[in-house]
């Protein structure tokens, strides 16, 4: 899933990295500032929930397996900026420590998966939420639908990079059909499974879905008032 | 961090690429990768020189091949992408006559771009993994932490790393329950099931976060880890 290095010329590259980088510089400071000093502890385990869940792999067809991206699954359970940052951590520790995905990928798997799977999928989510109706029972339809759009966006995304900085002269539409109606198969697989995941946390833990403040009565933890006092 | 958590990728050494400084390691691979990707594919000879310096790199690390072959693996997604590109691409086409009468078309430009795809990619793989088998992930953060990475993301990659093994060995046993009760972790039929295992390790993930935090509170942390914590 991950892009390898040489998949898109060298300009592209550092371009997407410096997006990425810039992206990965204000979601550490808006992740900061709505986890203070937890967000080491907090988004690190989040980070490898999101690895531990991306290791579950779904046959797709052709002896191909596909997994979760969890993109709009984090956004909606800690908030995009968080949801951004720890899918951001997972991909550089992939590249770093497990050679899944190129270094100089990194920047384009970044914008990718994490920018816009997080900020896109999140974007849905809050539209979604506006319309449906006022109800807990909402979140995890509009995490869905959030899930739903986020991956074949961020596959039209990759086809629109593939334009500008590919290295392959395939005609744009091309390769743009094919991704996005691929991604739209993988995309109803992980909204289903988005949903069901938020609905899962929901009904045991409403307090922690960040994605259903506001509508699911809150339970702070009583240990934590007191040793903040 | 206590033994146990060494990663999959590590391949136990003394060689000198094993005890060259982790930032070095990690500057050598990004220069050498950018220098790849930067090479005009049509160099067809200077990649055969790529090669043999990663190779001669891999040799001196004394990792033997045939544990990092098998785990190149994950490029093959890619590699079959790649192997698409000649049959959809544009440009003048090459006709290669097949057995029983069948031509194949394939697009010249899509062949040269295929090359390319396929050798950057392996020899990014190739590299990326010399790193991973060589670098203990504490040597890696520490490496990166000399690099001026923000701090904050390289306490975050700490953190994830140290866990990654106690939340993936808390899913694994969630679905080894949940194979012992008959259920298909890979089914759609069975994903309310699974998505119910992923949102309690969501739960149990965050709140071992809010416990590891409320214990390092109590250690006097202050927002940075101490000095020697990466060890």
């Amino acid at each position: 899933m991950h892009v390898p290095d040489g998949f898109f010329d060298a300009p592209t590259s550092v371009a997407t990295g410096v997006v990425a980088a810039a992206g990965v510089a204000v979601a550490l400071r808006k992740a900061r500032a709505e986890l203070d000093d937890r967000t080491a502890p907090m988004a690190g385990l989040v980070a490898a929930f999101v690895f531990a869940g991306q290791m579950i792999n779904f046959p797709v067809g052709a002896g191909t397996s596909g997994h979760l991206l969890g993109g709009a699954l984090a956004a909606v359970l800690v908030g995009p900026w968080t949801g951004a940052l720890c899918i951001s951590v997972v991909l550089l520790v992939q590249a770093l420590f497990m050679a899944d995905g190129g270094l100089t990928a990194l920047g384009t798997n970044i914008t990718l998966m994490a920018l816009v799977g997080a900020f896109v999928g999140y974007g849905v989510f809050r539209l979604a939420l506006a319309v449906l109706p006022k109800r807990v029972g909402s979140v995890p339809v509009a995490a869905g639908l959030g899930a739903l759009v986020s991956v074949p966006t961020a596959a039209a995304v990759f086809a629109l990079l593939f334009a500008v900085g590919g290295t392959a002269d395939v005609a744009t539409g091309k390769v743009l059909a094919a991704m996005v109606g691929w991604h739209l198969v993988i995309g109803i697989g992980e909204a289903v499974v988005t949903a069901l995941v938020v609905s899962a946390v929901i009904t045991s833990r409403p307090d922690l879905v960040h994605g259903a403040r506001g509508l699911a009565a809150t339970r702070r933890p009583l240990l934590a008032e007191e040793v903040s006092a | 961090m206590g033994a146990g958590h060494g990663h999959r990728l590590h391949f136990h050494g003394h060689s000198v690429v094993h005890r060259a400084p982790a930032h070095v390691k990690i500057l050598l691979l990004l220069a050498f990768v950018l220098t790849v990707v930067a090479t005009p594919r049509d160099w067809y000879p200077v990649f055969g020189g790529y090669l043999v310096l990663l190779l001669g790199v891999v040799v001196a690390s004394r990792v033997p091949l045939r544990y990092l072959l098998p785990r190149m693996v994950l490029e093959v997604p890619f590699l079959v992408f790649a192997a698409l590109i000649p049959f959809v691409a544009e440009g003048p086409r090459v006709v290669v006559p097949l057995i029983g009468g069948l031509d194949l078309s394939l697009s010249e430009s899509g062949l040269v771009a295929a090359w390319g795809l396929a050798v950057k990619g392996t020899l990014g793989v190739l590299a990326s993994l010399t790193l991973a088998a060589t670098t203990e992930p504490t040597e890696v953060l520490r490496g990166l932490q000399r690099l001026r990475m923000p701090d904050l993301l390289v306490q975050i990659m700490t953190f994830m790393v140290r866990y990654l093994d106690v939340v993936a060995a808390d899913l694994g046993r969630m679905i080894t329950a949940m194979k012992s009760r008959g259920v298909d972790p890979r089914s759609p039929r069975h994903w309310p099931a699974l998505a119910r295992t992923l949102g309690a390790l969501f739960v149990r993930s965050y709140e071992r976060g809010e416990r590891v935090h409320l214990a390092m509170l109590s250690r006097g942390y202050d927002g940075r880890l101490p000095e020697s914590s990466a060890s």
